[in-house]
């Protein structure tokens, strides 16, 4: 039976839902105008008034926000309120250039922990369960997020934090913990520890697992729900928007249901910015519709995915999104064919090879080559080389199948791909495309 | 007897083989016979030595290492000797995935080195044959 926290808004019907966001997307670019002078000279530039937005199909005239811009305004630049409204800072990591931070009104609070805990019922929460959170808590939006969710439903929450694996597992057996809440690969780590410490899956209490923040396939959410005996539910969502729930996954497991009565969503080509019609591949855009301290319009998240509002068995109406496919920024257009790293990655795993591996792209004779450098572990190499060929050929054709371009695989022994320092360098692009 | 064989998987890429022998040699580690299969993107160097575990300690940062039995059959220095041989495997239907010679430095007799799909049926095949296969005692001994 599928569970809904607010039912008459996650199942509304597509008109109620487009006369919500109508409203709201009026009063939200006002809003914006008014007080984020940033946006306001972006505006002014292309030439937009707010009494141009009349509802959601206007917000195509909107500019885009993007990273850079966020980096632009930081700290307070994109604010949208006074500080004294303010009640609370997140942040993002900052590993791939500044830190991004977000301001929150309790206003923007409520809706965020609104948004994440019907993720939690979704995944099957009543205030019966016990609601183990190892997201981080502070700066990072996972713990806070699904902590308040989980207050939210009304759980018993463990505001475990991330890390020492032993105590999580104590309190996860001695407390009859029901749901955990974590990144997907520590998920993976906890189940393989208590296989470790000699427990079964059905030794726990888990019936469910809400985990995000990070890529994962369903390969590994198969192996997730065996090792730990519970169904694997994903959750996205960003600090630029507020943080997890923005989306997340009912019972049917095939993609996230975005909340769409607080973000309108779009997908565009990365190249050109063009709004693509429902069902096309590209990279999403979010608009805040009622956020007050970091209301972002257009912000373009560099994830790449499909929208469909195919009925979902679940009964909610909202769009859904699938799984990110990869960052528009690592995207390559090789022989006209977009490929993303990711998928690359994604077949690797599947065939059981390490994700140790490189991509290079050249332009030979005006065609494009792709290659993809392989690491072995020490235990899948054979002394004979037919079979080691026969691995090449496998992995070439699996990537042809899933790329719909074909690359040439090579092996290499354990170690011989170069760690940098952190991100390991996994493209290099020796076209000359841009003389 | 089948004996061990070390194979290392190398990058094929200059002064990789240098690398792998090099480590060997430090680590005072005899090569008995040696053998090198070459493909467009690696190379697998294939060793019979003096100290089997001394070898595969040395050779372990070098790149992957693998340790399998083989088959090293004495033959007789003179024409027809290794067709004798394999006639016999083909006859068993034993496939034989890559072979390689050497010279025994203390009796000059001459040894085929054998990997072959099932090396116990080719063992028993061999001695009902008659033909003297050495044991890894045998090749620390040479």
């Amino acid at each position: 039976m599928p569970n809904y926290y607010q039912p008459e808004i996650e199942t509304a019907s597509r008109e109620e839902i487009l006369a919500i966001q109508n409203e709201k997307i009026v009063k939200q670019v006002k809003h914006v105008y008014e007080n984020v002078k940033y946006y306001r000279d972006l505006m002014d530039a292309k030439g937009v008034k707010p009494e141009d937005i009349k509802g959601v199909d206007d917000i195509k005239k909107l500019p885009f926000l993007s990273k850079a811009d966020l980096r632009d305004a930081y700290p307070y630049g994109l604010l949208g309120t006074d500080l004294k409204n303010c009640v609370r800072i997140q942040s993002t990591s900052g590993t791939t250039g500044k830190r991004v931070v977000a301001f929150y009104t309790q206003h923007d609070i409520d809706l965020w922990e609104e948004c994440c805990a019907r993720a939690i019922v979704a995944a099957g929460g009543t205030n019966e369960d016990v609601c183990q959170v190892c997201y981080g808590y502070g700066l990072f939006t996972g713990g806070p997020g699904l902590n308040g969710g989980s207050h939210k439903v009304g759980c018993l929450t463990l505001p475990m934090s991330s890390g020492n694996t032993d105590r999580q597992i104590q309190f996860m057996m001695d407390l009859n913990a029901t749901i955990l809440c974590c990144t997907p690969s520590y998920a993976a780590y906890i189940g393989e520890t208590l296989a470790e410490k000699g427990f079964k899956p059905s030794d726990n209490k888990l019936k469910a697992g809400i985990f995000g923040a990070e890529p994962w396939t369903e390969e590994m959410r198969r192996s997730i729900e065996q090792s730990l005996g519970i169904k694997a539910y994903d959750i996205y969502g960003l600090t630029e928007t507020s943080g997890p729930g923005v989306a997340f996954e009912c019972c049917a497991q095939s993609g996230m249901h975005i909340n769409e009565d607080h973000f309108y969503a779009e997908i565009i080509d990365p190249e050109t910015g063009e709004v693509l019609p429902e069902g096309s591949k590209g990279e999403l855009v979010f608009t805040s519709l009622d956020k007050e301290a970091f209301p972002l319009l257009r912000y373009r998240t560099r994830d790449i995915c499909v929208l469909t509002r195919e009925k979902c068995a679940c009964g909610r109406t909202h769009v859904k999104m699938s799984k990110p496919m990869g960052r528009s920024d690592d995207m390559m257009i090789i022989r006209g064919v977009n490929v993303f790293p990711s998928q690359i990655e994604t077949v690797l795993l599947n065939e059981g090879y390490t994700p140790n591996y490189q991509i290079i792209v050249d332009r030979v004779n005006n065609s494009d080559t792709l290659d993809v450098n392989v690491e072995l572990l020490p235990e899948q190499f054979s002394d004979i080389v037919a079979e080691n060929q026969k691995k090449e050929h496998a992995l070439e054709v699996a990537m042809r199948t899933m790329l719909g371009i074909g690359p040439k695989v090579h092996l290499l022994p354990p170690h011989s791909i170069v760690r940098s320092e952190g991100k390991a360098v996994r493209v290099i692009d020796k076209r000359k495309l841009h003389d | 007897m089948a004996i061990q064989q070390i194979s290392v998987f190398l990058e094929n890429k200059e002064g990789k083989l240098a690398e792998a022998i090099k480590a060997i040699s430090g680590a005072n580690v005899n090569i008995r016979a040696l053998c090198v299969a070459d493909t467009r993107d690696f190379g697998i160097l294939r060793l019979i030595t003096s100290d089997n575990a001394a070898a595969k300690a040395a050779l372990i940062d070098t790149g992957a290492v693998l340790v399998t039995d083989v088959i090293a059959a004495k033959m007789e220095d003179s024409a027809g000797a290794l067709s004798k041989i394999l006639n016999i495997l083909a006859e068993a239907q034993i496939n034989i995935e890559y072979m390689y010679a050497f010279t025994g430095a203390a009796d000059l007799g001459a040894y085929v080195v054998l990997r072959v799909d099932n090396t116990p049926a080719a063992e028993a095949i061999l001695k009902a044959a008659g033909i003297a296969t050495l044991s890894d005692e045998d090749v620390k001994a040479m």
